[in-house]
């Protein structure tokens, strides 16, 4: 049987606890309430009329099919940005773990993109491919191909995952980088030994070990990819053309605060905190599972 | 007793000294406004004459961001009882601005309760109709109005061979497109605020309804008509041109601005507020002319273009200020309608005179024959008297409509769409949110 520590004084633990549970109230659950008490209402925007109108935002929500197409591009977008992310950072971490010479420079200029904040980097990637002034759409042009992301849906799409992706590289990159150099060498030595090549030492040894990092990072990209990226889709792209990269958390901004229509937003986050918490839930009971710690 | 003299003699003294340090302290006016760049220091400029003419009242000029961030800063100031004095709204918030009785105190009521003598007629007929109610009360007060007008590269319109005046009708628009696209120019001609130029204007210019019960001026309970024959001829012909880039669509806003002054379109429609800085960053001659419009489309009279409408922003009033407050208010506005005021505003910035007088006078200093660009919004805004078509339009929701409207362009442009099913789809969605706005605002 495990030892339990245990506390003497009966309020010294709820004092401990209390700063966590402070900012669980500041910043969730009374935000949350409030979201949850105005999606059941419809006000004017200067909050002179209000009416009970109870699940009617919903209603309006899921019969509005621009929130079903919402809806998709946040899966495409999230499946994508995810994927890319933990794909090719761990594909340099790997890289980088290797490396014999200048592995430290290679780290720090990984690790940098990391410092830009989103708007920032979003618009970086505006200008680079801008169709009249960007560098790359120039150089695109000269190969023959016209980029236009102000009209074309997949090109818009293509450029907010890129720029989103190359902004969670660098945390993916450290996080798979410390798991790594976590591993015993002596296991991968005694692999070697035993005749089992890089590849095979991969699959077999190194992945099962940074399992517990990649579901982390699993579940830490999948809310980047929901939340974090509202910078770079408000300064790329605005959601267009023609809402091609409209994700869920910026039709919330965008109907509350340029549509001016609060009830709905509201309605809508609900919508998306259950979304989240869903997400996260399956993230724990299923994925967890093939998790070794 | 004598001590009770000497306080009072000196509570009587305190009071002498401190009276003049009231007087002098002015009433403080904030006024929130989305003007950027060059512009900001335009509103500095006003404000800083407003303030140097007299010591009363201060207006205290502050950039809170773009048009939708102003409007949306101030609701939430007014909800926490913050709100500033004046805010600037752009046009398609007029309707919002409108339903927010008991938020906002409209103009003249301003004026009128400041004793302001104030005459609504010395302004543009144009200009205050769009926010002017039925029964002709003025609700807030101009300070920048444009109008879309037409700019080409004369440069490149001298290498194509082409003669040096703006194309006047959309057919000629094609064939220049065709001559500059020949010359090795990529692209013919391309559009700033696809909605406010290719559907809003396009409708008031050929006379058409953009929508019923006057373009909504009338009442809630209006519905969308973009679909009609003439309009879906219109998107369909551009939809073609798009596909040789003799148009070529280059985003919302002034997005697009780029394409033509770095010259990979030949023309251009923008709002006459990019005057100056289209002026200012195309490194060759430009010229201007008059939108073009359709032969074979236009109800204007004589077969010829009506009149185009306004965009910008007017200065709203919120309510629950003290009297002295609303003084400095209505002396801020009567300051900024002074004809010397507002003309040299509209020659420096490419916006509409306000008033007639502003007119008047930059014509007599002689400013159009050195500038011909900064009189064709004027133009085309008087061209005719204004009809139930082109007198302006009021639309709830109009900002998220707007963007409806766009989005569907862009399906057109990008040929995922046909015109046709395009606009009644923009038609359908916008008539769902007019809907919402009428239920909202009963």
């Amino acid at each position: 049987m495990r030892e339990r520590v245990t506390y003497r004084s009966k309020v010294l633990p709820y004092l401990l606890v209390a700063p966590q549970i402070a900012v669980t109230i500041v910043f969730f659950l009374w935000p949350a309430s409030q979201a949850l008490y105005q999606s059941v209402q419809r006000q004017d925007p200067f909050g002179l009329r209000t009416r009970f109108v109870g699940l009617d935002n919903f209603v309006a929500i899921f019969e509005d099919p621009g929130y079903l197409h919402s809806l998709q591009v946040t899966a495409v977008f999230s499946i994508c940005v995810a994927t890319l992310a933990l794909g090719l950072a761990l594909l340099l971490a790997v890289a980088a773990d290797r490396a014999v010479r200048g592995a430290t420079t290679y780290k720090t200029l990984l690790i940098w993109p990391y410092a830009v904040a989103p708007a920032v980097a979003g618009v970086l990637w505006m200008f680079l491919f801008n169709p009249t002034i960007g560098s790359v759409s120039y150089a695109l042009r000269t190969l023959g191909y016209g980029w236009n992301h102000l009209l074309d849906g997949t090109e818009a799409m293509v450029l907010v995952v890129l720029a989103a992706t190359w902004k969670q590289i660098s945390y993916n990159f450290i996080f798979f980088l410390a798991g790594l150099q976590a591993i015993p060498k002596s296991l991968i030595e005694a692999a070697a030994i035993d005749g089992a090549g890089p590849n095979r030492r991969f699959w077999t040894i190194v992945l099962p070990l940074l399992s517990p990092t990649a579901f982390f990072l699993l579940v830490v990209n999948v809310v980047y990819a929901f939340f974090d990226t509202f910078g770079i889709i408000h300064s790329v792209t605005s959601g267009g053309p023609a809402r091609a990269t409209e994700i869920l958390v910026y039709k919330v901004f965008y109907d509350a605060f340029e549509a001016l229509d609060l009830g709905g937003s509201a309605a809508q986050s609900v919508i998306l905190m259950v979304i989240v918490i869903g997400l996260t839930v399956v993230q724990f009971r299923y994925v967890e599972r093939r998790v070794h710690y | 007793m004598l001590q009770r003299n000497t306080l009072l003699a000196a509570a009587a003294a305190c009071v002498l000294a401190a009276a003049p340090a009231v007087a002098q302290q002015p009433v403080e006016i904030q006024f929130w406004h989305a003007m950027g760049g060059a512009l900001n220091d335009w509103v500095d400029d006003l404000a800083k004459g407003f303030n140097d003419s007299q010591k009363t009242y201060k207006v205290v000029a502050v950039n809170k961001g773009n048009y939708t961030e102003v409007m949306t800063g101030a609701i939430a100031a007014f909800r926490a009882g913050k709100a500033p004095h004046i805010i600037q709204v752009f046009e398609v918030g007029t309707a919002t601005m409108m339903a927010a009785k008991g938020a906002v105190k409209p103009v003249y009521e301003v004026m009128a309760e400041a004793g302001i003598t104030w005459d609504p007629k010395a302004y543009l007929p144009a200009v205050v109709g769009y926010y002017t109610t039925t029964d002709g009360k003025m609700l807030s007060m101009p300070l920048n109005s444009s109008s879309p007008i037409f700019y080409y590269n004369k440069d490149a319109f001298k290498k194509a061979g082409l003669p040096d005046k703006a194309p006047a009708t959309w057919p000629e628009v094609r064939a220049a497109a065709k001559k500059l696209q020949a010359a090795g120019v990529p692209c013919g001609i391309s559009t700033a605020w696809p909605s406010w130029v290719l559907l809003e204007n396009f409708s008031a210019w050929h006379n058409l309804p953009f929508g019923t019960l006057e373009n909504g001026f009338a009442g809630l309970g209006t519905e969308f008509q973009i679909n009609s024959p003439a309009h879906v001829t219109h998107l369909e012909r551009i939809a073609e041109m798009q596909k040789a880039k003799e148009f070529d669509y280059g985003g919302r806003r002034g997005d697009s601005q780029v394409k033509f002054t770095n010259a990979e379109c030949g023309m251009y429609l923008q709002s006459s507020a990019g005057l100056s800085s289209i002026l200012k960053t195309a490194k060759f001659d430009v010229g201007f002319g008059m939108m073009p419009y359709w032969p074979d489309l236009t109800k204007g009279p004589n077969g010829g273009p009506q009149n185009s409408i306004l965009g910008g922003a007017t200065l709203w009033v919120l309510g629950g200020k003290s009297k002295p407050e609303v003084k400095g208010v209505a002396e801020f506005f009567a300051y900024l309608s002074k004809p010397d005021v507002q003309a040299a505003s509209h020659q420096r910035t490419g916006y509409l005179p306000i008033t007639l007088a502003a007119y008047e006078l930059t014509k007599k200093q002689g400013f159009y024959e050195k500038n011909p660009g900064f009189e064709i919004a004027n133009q085309q805004m008087t061209l005719n008297p204004p009809t139930a078509n082109s007198k302006g339009i009021r639309f709830g929701n109009l900002v998220q409509i707007r963007d409806i409207f766009e989005e569907e362009m862009e399906a057109v442009f990008a040929g995922k769409k046909t015109a046709k099913a395009a606009l009644d789809t923009s038609v359908q969605r916008g008539n769902a949110l007019l809907r919402q706005f009428e239920r909202d605002n009963k």
